[in-house]
């Protein structure tokens, strides 16, 4: 770890004006500090906003929820407001990490987690998105755990967040302030393709802050599932996951998101396949199909080839669950 | 006898655990003193070549950094191999760290760091530059299992025609299965804190499963006097055999305190944890014929293990398949592959972790192809005796194991047929396979004192990594002596204590308990003696008729108390030291203790996801000193051989030659959640023969066999059979 600056401000005003390219905003750290201590990250300055105005959960004017960026993980899971009208996020988030990191861990920072590749972790080997041009050995190397989705020729890194899949299927919205002022960015903007640049993780401004999450208020309680698939039952990062969640109006499905994590450098949505489910009748069928479809411009490596036909299960899996309202029929 | 409760035998608590719930148990990366100086390893990133250059100028322009030590400026060490070959040697050339420019393997200690504190420490780490001069690597044990060779052992020769009766059996099975890499991974990291002394000696503390084997290992490559060297380890945090050998901290620590002539301390990071011994890669080949009626009459057992170009490690893969049942036609051949690797370590249990995977795997797939119960194809050809050794055995109660393993399991409700069973979404899987470790004994010496007050105190120079050593010598000790358990102290990891062997393969209750008690019946004699001289109701007694119990010596209606006997002396204390060695009555037997695992899994069968939920281990170990310790050893045996059969695995990245996943977020051990029930018995098995205490020890045992279980299991469940582990999920969609 490499000596840094140390500041911790009282307002996000101050925090954003303190903010350049050589500083990170540090919350829980629960990222941040190992990729520090692995000389993955080296900021000169951190500046510390656990002291910032932002841990209210509070009710939208349109009906949703605006969750302050300092909300721990543990406290929005197990909202009340969120256990009852946003199930597939509580279920999201409680998949993810340990009881003790989610109650370290921020919500603004979950967005912000970096990707568990190997390499990337490794600061003695090349690495595109920690040290850009120096090479991605996880191409032809271990990839087991690699995207098979919106990867590029310099980057096959997943995004490792549980929680942002959730968020990505509700069309959460991520609301930030820079210098310049604030502005929000609809969630499955927020993050991007590693494309030619992999070492930018978001579209973030090296002065801009998340402030807040803001959830629309379609929920989709009644018909919701988070399904994460994992190397082992509890404190690893997912495979392959998939937020399913539905609006079924009587043998109808009238709106669908399906959202899967895992797969890609962001949380992998699938726009085209959610319409072709409108109108459909919620079968093993239809989801068959609609698994198959989005599943078949998957573009896997040559050992991560195992999370087409594993996302095809889960996915059917998943909705089929989200169908039955939600919970999984053990 | 009265209402005496006897020590051996009861469910102690452990009589170090307040200290170490406490935070008050100290390890060895934790003491300190008045300016101590902390290292940091600077670690190679290429696995063959030479270096070049080391700059450390940006390093050393640090204030506080207070020196860099490599191969061009460190002080001087042996140049010849014996100085570094210590207890647990493997064949070959040890590894010398910072001895020259050579880089042997990715991740190799090229440089130590070391400042006034560990923060500035790792930094400056991170600002040497080293440069190399890379050469061809290779590290795929997979890819160039052709080019392995003999390994320089001597296995039990072949017996019988295999060949033949592998041709002309009913049933002939040829499979292979492969094993990965695994890092030890003990909680604690490894760590040296060296005290320079204000006599030029060194006071180390260090994490090791050997005091003295690390003395004498720092004694002979820096050619100190042996009285100058002396090595504390009263608590270890785990080892698991990691700490058999003198790792390389200890020698860097060492080098810096000396040249440095100040104290210093070097721990590795958790990254440094996967840069020296683990177990080996294996591939195994099990060729397997049987009669229509179950009798085996022809076993092949290949294994072929990596190991380092410098050093040749050998452990027992392969013979495990010529003791365990009874067959006439035996082939056991082991082969290394060295590789651009560091030299593998003994593991717990070593070599049969590795080789009942693939012989337990192997007999269940007998079974199937036989349709013949698991547990009947055992029973069929059970082993009276060690055909290896042609003895028999000083006990074995592996029956019992099968028998009250398979009942409290419910073993004969299981349908035979695979997919058959079912509960909601999950298949359901019953398996079963066995294990087998040797009972050895090694030399070793104990001490006993007893003071004016009755207190015991009882010392070796063995360690506890964490098996409850402190608690099972106090309790063999107390019963051996006839002082109550509160009145008794054991004291161990000081290597300036009675010698002790590495404590590993299971042996220490066998061979250090074995000193305990001599010293304590020497002590007995002692104060027998005293006792005659001093008190006329004892003149004449013999030791058969005197009753030592409760801190006193009884005869009839005389009683007196050992504490007056220590005071009647004219001593300070009574003292005796022994030298206890394994009994001659042991080499007519083939002694081993036993263990028969039943597993039930649960597999989603869309997804893969396995789960254990159930595990009976059942446990012929001899007699057992403290059911509490020794359930808690299986029961982390069980675990880890869970993590054996689904998760752990060190993958490495062949085109760089490295260990990639090493942190324990990425290689994955089993957390709480994956553990269902695990319910562990041990059965009744008297031996007069293994010692005089009749146990066996448990350290070891509890992994054996619990892979092959799960595997078989998983089989069972889903009519997969995976024979590359781990079974991840993967492997099962």
């Amino acid at each position: 770890m490499n000596p840094f600056h140390y500041s911790k401000p009282d307002s996000v005003q101050d925090a954003v004006h303190l903010a350049g390219p050589a500083s990170r905003f540090i919350a829980g750290g629960t990222n941040l500090l190992d990729l520090m201590k692995e000389n993955v990250t080296r900021p000169e300055h951190l500046i510390d906003i656990t002291g910032l105005p932002l841990r209210e959960v509070s009710e939208t004017a349109r009906g949703g929820l605006m969750i302050g960026a300092l909300v721990s993980n543990a406290d929005l899971a197990w909202h009340p407001l969120i256990e009852q009208r946003y199930p597939l996020l509580s279920q999201a988030i409680l998949a993810g990490a340990s009881p003790q990191l989610r109650n370290m861990a921020s919500t603004g920072g979950n967005l912000l987690q970096r990707t568990r590749c190997y390499y990337f972790y490794d600061a003695s080997v090349p690495c595109n998105k920690r040290e850009p041009g120096s090479g991605c050995p996880a191409r032809d190397g271990l990839n087991r755990i690699h995207a098979i989705f919106g990867a590029s020729a310099q980057c096959v890194a997943t995004h490792p967040s549980d929680m942002c899949v959730a968020l990505a299927a509700l069309e959460a919205v991520v609301h930030v302030q820079g210098r310049g002022g604030a502005r929000s960015i609809e969630f499955a903007d927020f993050h991007r393709l590693p494309g030619e640049a992999p070492e930018r993780d978001n579209q973030l401004a090296d002065d801009e802050l998340i402030t807040a999450i803001e959830l629309p208020a379609a929920g989709f309680a009644d018909c919701s599932h988070y399904l994460k698939i994992r190397d082992r039952a509890s404190y690893a990062f997912a495979l392959v996951s998939v937020a399913a969640a539905l609006k079924v109006v009587g043998p109808i499905i009238r709106e669908a998101r399906l959202v899967l994590g895992g797969v890609a450098h962001k949380p992998w949505r699938d726009k085209a396949v959610e319409s072709w489910l409108t109108g459909k009748a919620p079968s093993r069928e239809t989801f068959t199909a609609a698994a198959d479809t989005l599943l078949q411009n998957a573009e896997p490596l040559e050992h991560n080839a195992f999370k087409v036909k594993l996302a095809r299960r889960a996915i059917v899996r998943a909705l089929s669950d989200a169908a039955q309202g939600g919970q999984p029929d053990e | 006898m009265n209402n005496f409760t006897q020590p051996l035998g009861q469910p102690l608590d452990r009589v170090d655990g307040q200290l170490k719930v406490t935070g008050q148990a100290r390890y060895a990366g934790e003491f300190t003193e008045e300016g101590l100086l902390h290292g940091s390893v600077v670690s190679s990133n290429i696995a063959s070549g030479r270096v070049v250059r080391i700059d450390a100028s940006k390093a050393l322009a640090l204030p506080g950094v207070i020196a860099i030590i490599d191969h061009t400026n460190r002080s001087k060490i042996a140049s010849y191999d014996e100085p570094y070959e210590d207890a647990d040697s493997a064949e070959g050339s040890p590894f010398r760290p910072l001895y020259n420019d050579r880089v042997l393997y990715s991740g190799q200690p090229l440089a130590l760091v070391v400042a006034d504190n560990l923060e500035l420490a790792r930094y400056a780490g991170s600002l040497v530059v080293i440069e190399y001069e890379t050469a061809e690597h290779q590290t795929d044990l997979l890819k160039l299992q052709g080019e392995a060779r003999e390994a320089p052992v001597d296995l039990p020769k072949p017996r019988g025609h295999f060949q033949e009766e592998f041709a002309g059996a009913a049933i002939s099975l040829d499979l292979n299965y492969s094993t990965p890499i695994e890092h030890h991974n003990p909680m604690e990291p490894h760590a040296s804190t060296v005290l320079y002394q204000g006599d030029g000696s060194l006071h180390i503390h260090d994490k090791t499963q050997g005091t003295q084997n690390c003395q004498s290992y720092v004694q002979k490559v820096f050619g100190l006097e042996k009285q100058h060297v002396r090595i504390f380890a009263a608590y270890v945090g785990g080892a698991f055999g990691s700490g058999l050998r003198p790792q390389y901290q200890l020698v860097l620590a060492v080098m810096a305190a000396l040249s440095l002539k100040r104290s210093v301390r070097v721990t590795l990071t958790r990254q440094q944890m996967f840069t020296f011994g683990y177990r080996p890669r294996t591939l195994q080949r099990l060729q397997i014929g049987a009669a229509a009626n179950g009798r085996l009459l022809a076993i092949a057992h290949t294994a072929i293990g990596q190991t380092s170009r410098f050093e040749d490690f050998t452990e027992h893969v392969v013979e495990w398949s010529g003791m365990l049942y009874h067959c006439d036609n035996v082939q056991l051949t082991y082969k290394l592959l060295p590789l651009d690797v560091f030299t593998p370590l003994d593991m717990r249990a070593p070599g049969a972790a590795l080789g009942l995977i693939g012989l337990e795997c192997a007999l269940d797939e007998m079974a199937c192809a036989l349709a013949i119960d698991p547990l009947q194809l055992r029973l069929i050809n059970f082993a009276e005796r060690n055909q290896n050794e042609d003895k028999p055995y000083s006990s074995k109660a592996l029956r019992e194991c099968y028998a009250q393993g398979a009942k409290r399991f419910g073993w004969e409700q299981r349908n035979a047929e695979p997919r058959s069973m079912r509960q909601g979404r999950q298949l359901v899987g019953w398996g079963m396979a066995g294990g087998v470790w040797e009972a050895m004994q090694q030399k070793a010496s104990a001490k006993a004192r007893l003071d004016h007050h009755g207190k015991l105190t009882v010392s070796s120079a063995t360690t506890d990594i964490g098996t409850g050593t402190y608690t099972v010598m106090t309790q063999i000790a107390a019963q051996a002596s006839g002082v109550s358990v509160k009145d008794v102290t054991f004291i161990l990891g000081d290597s300036s204590l009675p010698t002790a062997p590495l404590q590993g393969g299971s042996f220490t209750v066998s061979s250090v308990g074995t000193a305990v008690q001599q010293a304590c019946e020497a002590l007995k004699e002692k104060l027998l003696a005293v006792a005659r001289q001093t008190s006329a109701a004892f003149a004449g007694v013999t030791a058969e008729q005197a009753v030592f119990e409760e801190g006193h010596l009884t005869f009839g209606e005389a009683r007196v108390a050992l504490a007056a006997l220590a005071r009647d002396s004219g001593e300070e204390a009574i003292e005796v030291q022994v030298d206890a060695e394994p009994d001659k009555k042991r080499e007519a037997y083939a002694t081993a203790t036993h263990s028969a695992v039943f597993v039930e899994v649960l597999v989603d069968e869309d997804l893969g996801i396995v789960k254990v939920n159930r595990v009976v281990s059942a446990i012929a170990a001899g007699r057992v000193v403290n059911p509490k310790m020794a359930r808690s050893q299986i029961l982390g045996g069980v675990v880890w051989g869970i993590g054996m059969a689904l998760h752990e695995e060190t993958q490495t990245d062949h085109a760089l030659g490295r260990h990639m996943n090493h942190n324990l977020a990425e290689y994955h051990i089993p957390v709480n959640a994956d553990i269902g029930d695990i319910d562990v018995l041990f059965v009744e098995e008297h031996d007069e023969i293994v010692n005089a205490l009749g146990s066996k020890g448990v350290g070891e045992i509890g992994i054996v066999g619990v892979a092959a279980a799960v595997a078989n299991a998983i089989y069972h469940a889903t009519g997969t059979r995976v024979r590359d582990f781990p079974i991840t999920l993967d492997k099962l969609l």
